[in-house]
């Protein structure tokens, strides 16, 4: 599967277009990851175990795109967008979209 | 002695984020600088066009890179100090340009071979502590297409202004 954010596969010619594709994925950090954050907190710098949360998290989304997409027949997604919302405090929603199309 | 722990804990804790902060944020812009110049020939670019399109073309896929950060106590201080008084917060430019920086390098990282970076995209969150508080702590997520032509060949990343 061939994922791009622009409108085309660079160097691939689409042959059909499927419609929109799209993964989402709401994740809540839990208690354990909040107090190693908030002890980093005093001194800044990267929030390791918040960094991993995300990228699961949009690991997911994107493989459920994917998933959906190859559903269709398509062997690509074009213009892929991320998107992030928070639902509740300390929860957010990742969500990921995109065109499933066939290309040669 | 209540009262001078009242004080003294949060001194502490200023103190604390000050030092060893500004001793992190210094290892971490080493850091940047020294990936930064390993790939700095792979141009990353906003536009969504190649520049030499007829060239073939091997591969091309969505590379992505994200980081949370967080400022230090002080930082945090002074930011909320200025919330009252209004103006730039200067000491939250180098939290955004830290993530920003560490977010489109790990986006180079996810493609080493790739000769140019279309449409670069930035996404920007803020983090909030439980009770919706915000507690200067940002993720950034980087994205874009790379693209490795067929051919080894490497166009040049900017025209040279010295060629002319």
């Amino acid at each position: 599967m061939i994922t791009t954010n622009i409108e085309t596969v660079p160097g691939r010619t689409i042959l059909e277009h499927y419609g929109i594709v799209q993964g989402s994925t709401i994740r809540a950090k839990h208690v354990g990851r909040d107090i190693a954050a908030g002890l980093k907190n005093l001194v800044g710098g990267e929030l390791r175990g918040y960094t991993e949360l995300l990228q699961e998290a949009r690991d997911e989304a994107f493989s459920r795109m994917v998933d959906q997409a190859q559903e269709m027949g398509a062997n690509a997604v074009v213009n892929v967008r991320f998107a992030t919302s928070s639902v509740t405090s300390g929860a957010s929603e990742i969500l990921c979209y995109g065109t499933a199309v066939l290309v040669e | 002695m209540y009262y001078a722990l009242q004080i003294l804990i949060p001194l502490g804790l200023l103190m604390l984020g000050w030092g060893v902060g500004t001793l992190l944020e210094r290892a971490h812009y080493r850091r940047i600088h020294r990936r930064e110049d390993q790939h700095h020939h792979v141009p990353v670019t906003t536009e969504r066009q190649l520049w030499n399109p007829d060239l073939p073309i091997a591969e091309s896929r969505l590379v992505r890179g994200q980081v949370v950060v967080s400022v230090d106590y002080f930082k945090r201080f002074l930011a909320a100090l200025r919330t009252l008084f209004g103006g730039e917060i200067h000491s939250y430019s180098s939290l955004l340009d830290r993530g920003r920086r560490e977010a489109i390098l790990r986006m180079r990282e996810q493609f080493p071979h790739a000769d140019v970076i279309l449409n670069l995209r930035f996404e920007t969150s803020t983090i909030s502590a439980g009770g919706g508080r915000a507690m200067g702590t940002i993720e950034v997520l980087a994205y874009g297409t790379g693209v490795r032509y067929a051919q080894a060949l490497r166009p040049p990343a900017v025209p040279d202004p010295a060629a002319d």
